[in-house]
């Protein structure tokens, strides 16, 4: 009715029959909801206790064993029994390990989240989602549990920022740099209950996983959501993978943004974020003398199959420092199958890394490579909280994949051109 | 709900993240009792110790940051504490501490009067936080209509049975 909306408004406008205003509460329509080895029990829990016998539409819900996956001990084993029993009795979608893959990286695979959804998930880095211009953000357990039952959610209707990059970014600059830089400017909390919306020049030719890692990050500044506006490339993607009809949905020119942010893409430079919050972030040309015992490449970050291809053409003839612990870990089958096709698996192994099935692993200390007193980890996972992978006196430092794998081979943190060269192939 | 809670402050800072409410590596468990005894473990390790029931966290902006993990609220209640006082909430914590019936209040300036120890009354319907050790009030700001309604409900999970019911 003449109101001019952003993507998060007009995607909720779009499954509400409520009044959608700025700070209003909406009940709105779910497309798709998800939890996780650790999320699904206390779900499942609460489902019994509202009385639900089952879900709104078993093909709309699953449950995604990723976290302490493949079950790290028996207290694992018993929580992954407990989602798929539940699953399938419901008919959810579940999948076994071997071929699941980090819910955030496999969803999308598997044509899961697509534009113009609502797409709910007891997880907070649900607002990947974002990368293919749906709604999708993270919620707690007992959310997850009504939107099971009712195939609905209440959202609080965000204030948008909408962060424009103009200009060309530089071949040494993905996803990573541009997120953490980012989330620099805004702080942790700078986006807190707020939509981000991308858009921009700049963005017309960065690849999908560059994109997921951008909305993957968007939690880190309090965002509800990180959402790009529907584009070619968005539109090729969803299109050959999607598991059901989507519509997607734009931003009306003239909507009302809290702030717009406009950045010049080629002002950004390869980053990291210093322990023990994401907003601490400096060029990682700027970052002396830090000594590194394990290099983590993986996470729903960082663990797709642009970032396998950085980290081995980085490290293609090279070999990791011999004080330095290399986890490589695809987030996906599909990944880590492409990776094995391709060569990037034995790069990898030839330098002297690890390289484990598809897990989140140690981004949140699970398993599979966690943190000694006083050991530091540089990872391209999202989070470098206190004790997140380890111990608690242990340090996250987070990048992109190009600054990690530079990271493996000289021992320390350094920008990748210290590594390669400027003569460097971005290609395998 | 009881509309007045009173206890002893436990006072924190910034960016208080549920990594350290509840490190993921006592996330095999998901019930208060079981996660009670590691609430706040690697940002303070006398809390689950001494913490008594009705005690009160104090802490500054954005609390809960990080994952969505509704143990977090759920530690919390189960180390007896009443109510969590701070600038702001993430919005997930925010959510599941609704959901899950954990009282919160936001007030700024309240981290940075109160000292830890302190005896606190918090009067959650009118939303009003006395620091009884030291005379000073403050006042928290009010929920939306929604999301009183489904605090008088009892949460989620029964807004939820309601919800059924009226589908049929």
């Amino acid at each position: 009715m003449g109101t001019k909306r952003t993507m998060a408004e007009a995607i909720i406008a779009s499954h509400t029959d409520d009044d959608v205003a700025i700070g209003g509460i909406c009940r709105a329509r779910v497309d798709f909801a998800f939890a996780n080895d650790i999320t699904a029990p206390p779900a499942i829990r609460e489902f019994g206790r509202m009385g639900a016998t089952r879900v709104f539409d078993p093909a709309r819900t699953a449950v995604v064993a990723d976290h302490f996956t493949p079950n790290k001990d028996i207290a694992s084993a018993n929580q992954v029994k407990v989602g798929r029993e539940f699953a399938k009795k419901m008919g959810m979608h579940f999948w076994e390990t071997g071929r699941c893959g980090v819910e955030h990286a496999f969803l999308p695979e598997q044509g899961l989240v697509l534009p113009g959804d609502i797409v709910v998930g007891a997880d907070s880095h649900t607002c990947t989602g974002g990368a293919l211009s749906a709604l999708a953000t993270g919620m707690g357990s007992t959310d997850l549990a009504y939107a099971w039952a009712l195939g609905e959610v209440w959202l609080r209707v965000p204030e948008t920022i909408r962060v424009e990059y103009d200009g060309e970014f530089s071949p040494w600059v993905g996803g990573k740099d541009i997120i953490l830089s980012l989330i620099g400017r805004l702080g942790v909390e700078g986006a807190r209950y707020m939509a981000l919306e991308f858009a921009g020049s700049a963005l017309r030719n960065l690849p999908m996983d560059d994109r997921f890692t951008i909305s993957n990050m968007a939690i880190e500044a309090g965002g509800k959501a990180g959402i790009f506006v529907p584009d070619e490339t968005i539109l090729a993607y969803a299109t050959a993978r999607a598991a059901r009809p989507f519509t997607p949905v734009y931003p009306d020119d003239g909507a009302s943004y809290r702030e717009v942010i406009r950045i010049d893409a080629s002002s950004l430079v390869p980053s990291v974020a210093l322990p023990h919050l994401p907003e601490n972030v400096k060029p990682a040309a700027e970052v002396k003398d830090m000594k590194i015992d394990q290099v983590f490449i993986g996470s729903c970050t960082n663990g797709r199959l642009r970032d396998m291809e950085l980290a081995a053409a980085v490290l293609k003839g090279r070999t990791t420092h011999p004080d330095v612990r290399l986890i490589v870990i695809p987030a996906s089958y599909e990944v880590y199958n492409e990776s094995m096709k391709r060569g990037y698996i034995q790069t990898f192994l030839d330098a002297g890394a690890v390289v484990t099935t598809p897990s989140c692993g140690p981004c949140l200390g699970g398993h599979l490579g966690i943190l000694a007193d006083g050991e530091r980890c540089l990872s391209t996972s999202n989070r470098n909280f206190v004790g997140r992978m380890g111990a608690t006196s242990s340090e996250v430092i987070l990048a992109g994949p190009l600054v990690a794998a530079a990271g493996a081979v000289a021992g320390k943190v350094v920008d990748p051109r210290e590594v390669v060269g400027d003569g460097f192939s971005f290609t395998a | 709900m009881e509309t007045t809670v009173r206890g002893r402050a436990w006072v924190y800072g910034d960016n208080v993240d549920t990594d350290v409410i509840i490190p993921a590596r006592y996330l095999t468990k998901s019930t208060p009792a079981e996660l009670a005894p590691y609430c706040m473990e690697d940002i303070d390790a006398s809390f689950a110790k001494e913490v008594r029931k009705g005690d009160i966290v104090v802490a500054g902006a954005n609390f809960g940051c990080g994952s969505s993990r509704e143990h977090a609220p759920l530690a919390l209640l189960g180390a007896g504490v009443s109510a969590v006082v701070a600038s702001s909430f993430a919005r997930i914590f925010f959510r599941n501490a609704i959901n899950v019936g954990l009282p919160i209040l936001e007030a700024p300036d309240v981290a940075a009067s109160v000292k830890k120890g302190d005896e606190i009354e918090i009067n959650l319907e009118k939303g009003v936080i006395t620091d009884i050790t030291t005379g000073k009030t403050f006042q928290a700001q009010g929920f939306p209509k929604f999301l009183s309604e489904l605090i008088d409900a009892g949460g989620l999970v029964e807004y939820g049975k309601l919800r059924l019911a009226a589908k049929g």
